[in-house]
């Protein structure tokens, strides 16, 4: 689904984001993504959604070489990626409804599909009664499941999240979690930007570790964090 | 080849229900789960919503919208109204070219009679068409009728206006005006001859002049038009920037981006545009009275006349324009500055 073969990414200003970080990705796996801050976790989620381009090595998706993308075909990119911010990114000049169904107006959707797949996506995150709210009326929880709604709306074989679980309290963030495990388990590859260990250490899954822009560490979570 | 013979030699039925089957499962094939069909239905919709987006957010800001769209109207007002105007002034003047005549004054002793008679001879001239007497008694009651001196004439013991004989030449080029004054100044009786036809090139000079300055005058404005729009577009950009960060991180293209803003930048001037019509009539309204009253003093049957209809519709599509190429500097300009960060 996704792989990094040899990426660097240096900053104009001379800082090495991420030296030589090499994985893959299979679909269906949900993987953690963790290292402090300024260890490069942004800058290798900016590379898959071509926020940014890597200085060295090539970034595949799907069997694509995202070097010979041009700008032109970054959107039709960023559709086949769900991303999950911290802060939710949603806008409060409109509804929960039509904050989900964006990224299907985006896609051209069909507008009877849009209503039919928004409904879908808003009960597999247990919102369905909310969708003519205002999302300021609801809660940090409610907001990042509205977010994650929005996210897998159009059924993207990529799902990333940065810090997902920033802001919410471990019954909230176990909620978010097994979402995430069911998109998983339904093919979708699943990669998690978190610096909260302990939510890394309550699953087993595959971790990959960054520090100062190296990968330091694949492999599964158990021994590395454990206790 | 042989795909597109099968439904030809078919019943036209059975040709409609393969066709769309065989370009849905193509478009299946290649792309993500919208058919081609769809996704021009949807590109369609979000015209629509573009449009209907962008009167909302009129309609929302209603008084900073309003000023942006006064400005506009009253930019474009200006030179539009100048050019009924102008319109005007050359429709009066159209037909003073062709009345080019030379005014012939006597001397105050020559008889009615005398006069009378050096019209007819004059008529056989070369280069006269016709020639038109003005007694002295005619002249005094025009000019009383006309000047509203009456009262003041009224009072003087003689008349004091000489007899004149008005000549019409068939050529209006000034060398042969110039003979044919030179000719008839001349002539016995003749006191002066007064080439009317200097203060018409006179005014078409400064007709021209004006059309020139107007031009100018609408290339500034419409400069101005485009930048105020650039500017109202560029806050409306600046305060819809988390929404624009949305959209792009979702996968949304530069023209679904850019959309909604050309079609506010297009709004806004059509607006104005529609506004400055309203202006320029309720003007030429205001004016109509005095204008037709001078138009009148100057022995005029023409009356002022309003834009014409096309302009009705003109001026706001033009603006219209300026509008759209305001929204598209704006948004080439400042759209580009936002991209999803975390």
């Amino acid at each position: 689904m996704i792989q990094f073969d040899r990426v660097s990414k240096r900053y104009p200003n001379g800082k090495d984001a991420l030296s030589k970080v090499s994985f893959t990705l299979p679909a269906g796996q949900l993987t953690f993504l963790t290292g402090h801050s300024g260890a490069g976790k942004s800058t290798l989620l900016k590379l898959i959604m071509m926020l940014e381009r890597p200085t060295q090595g090539q970034v595949f998706i799907e069997g694509q070489n995202l070097n010979g993308f041009g700008n032109r075909h970054i959107p039709l990119l960023r559709r086949k990626i769900g991303m999950v911010h911290q802060n939710h990114q949603l806008l409060f000049d409109r509804t929960v409804f039509d904050n989900v169904a964006l990224p299907l107006i985006i896609a051209g959707y069909a507008r009877s599909d849009i209503g039919k797949r928004v409904r879908a996506a808003l009960d597999k995150v247990g919102l369905l009664d909310k969708e003519k709210l205002n999302p300021i009326m609801l809660s940090g929880g409610e907001q990042q499941r509205v977010g994650i709604a929005r996210a897998v709306v159009n059924k993207p074989p990529l799902l990333l999240a940065d810090e997902p679980t920033g802001n919410l309290d471990p019954a909230l963030s176990e909620e978010i979690m097994d979402l995430f495990k069911d998109f998983a388990r339904v093919g979708v590859a699943v990669l998690i930007a978190t610096h909260d260990l302990s939510l890394i250490a309550r699953y087993n899954h595959r971790l990959l570790t960054l520090r100062e822009g190296r990968l330091i560490h694949d492999g599964d979570e158990g021994g590395h964090h454990g206790s | 080849m042989a795909a597109n013979k099968g439904p030809r030699n078919a019943t036209p039925i059975k040709a409609n229900r393969q066709k769309p089957e065989r370009v849905r499962r193509v478009a299946g094939a290649h792309s993500a789960r919208t058919s081609l069909q769809d996704r021009f239905r949807s590109w369609r919709q979000h015209h629509q919503d573009s449009f209907r987006d962008a009167l909302q957010r009129l309609n929302a800001a209603r008084a900073s919208s309003a000023m942006t769209i006064l400005v506009i109207a009253i930019a474009l007002a200006l030179p539009a109204g100048l050019a009924v105007l102008l319109d005007n002034a050359r429709a009066i003047t159209r037909g003073w070219d062709g009345n080019a005549h030379l005014s012939v004054f006597l001397d105050m002793n020559i008889s009615e009679q005398r006069q009378q008679q050096l019209a007819r001879d004059w008529q056989g001239l070369d280069n006269i068409t016709r020639t038109e007497v003005i007694t002295r008694e005619q002249a005094l009651a025009e000019f009383k009728a006309l000047s509203g001196f009456g009262e003041v004439l009224e009072a003087l013991p003689d008349n004091p206006l000489p007899p004149l004989i008005v000549v019409y030449p068939d050529e209006t080029d000034p060398v042969t005006l110039r003979a044919l004054e030179n000719r008839l100044a001349e002539a016995d009786g003749v006191d002066l001859v007064q080439l009317d036809v200097e203060w018409v090139r006179r005014l078409h000079a400064l007709i021209e002049l004006g059309e020139r300055l107007i031009s100018a005058l609408t290339l500034a404005l419409a400069a101005a038009v485009v930048l105020v729009v650039v500017n109202t577009i560029r806050l409306a950009i600046e305060s819809r920037r988390e929404e624009i960060v949305v959209v792009k991180i979702v996968g949304g293209t530069d023209g679904f981006v850019r959309r909604p803003f050309l079609y506010s930048g297009f709004c806004f001037g059509f607006a104005g545009g529609a506004t400055a019509v309203i202006l320029v009539q309720v003007a030429l309204w205001w004016l109509g009275g005095p204008i037709d009253e001078l138009l009148a003093l100057y022995n005029s049957d023409e009356s002022l006349t309003a834009m014409a209809a096309s302009s009705l519709i003109v001026l706001p599509v033009f603006s219209g324009i300026l509008g759209l190429l305001g929204a598209w500097l704006a948004v080439g300009r400042h759209l580009g500055d936002i991209e999803p960060n975390f």
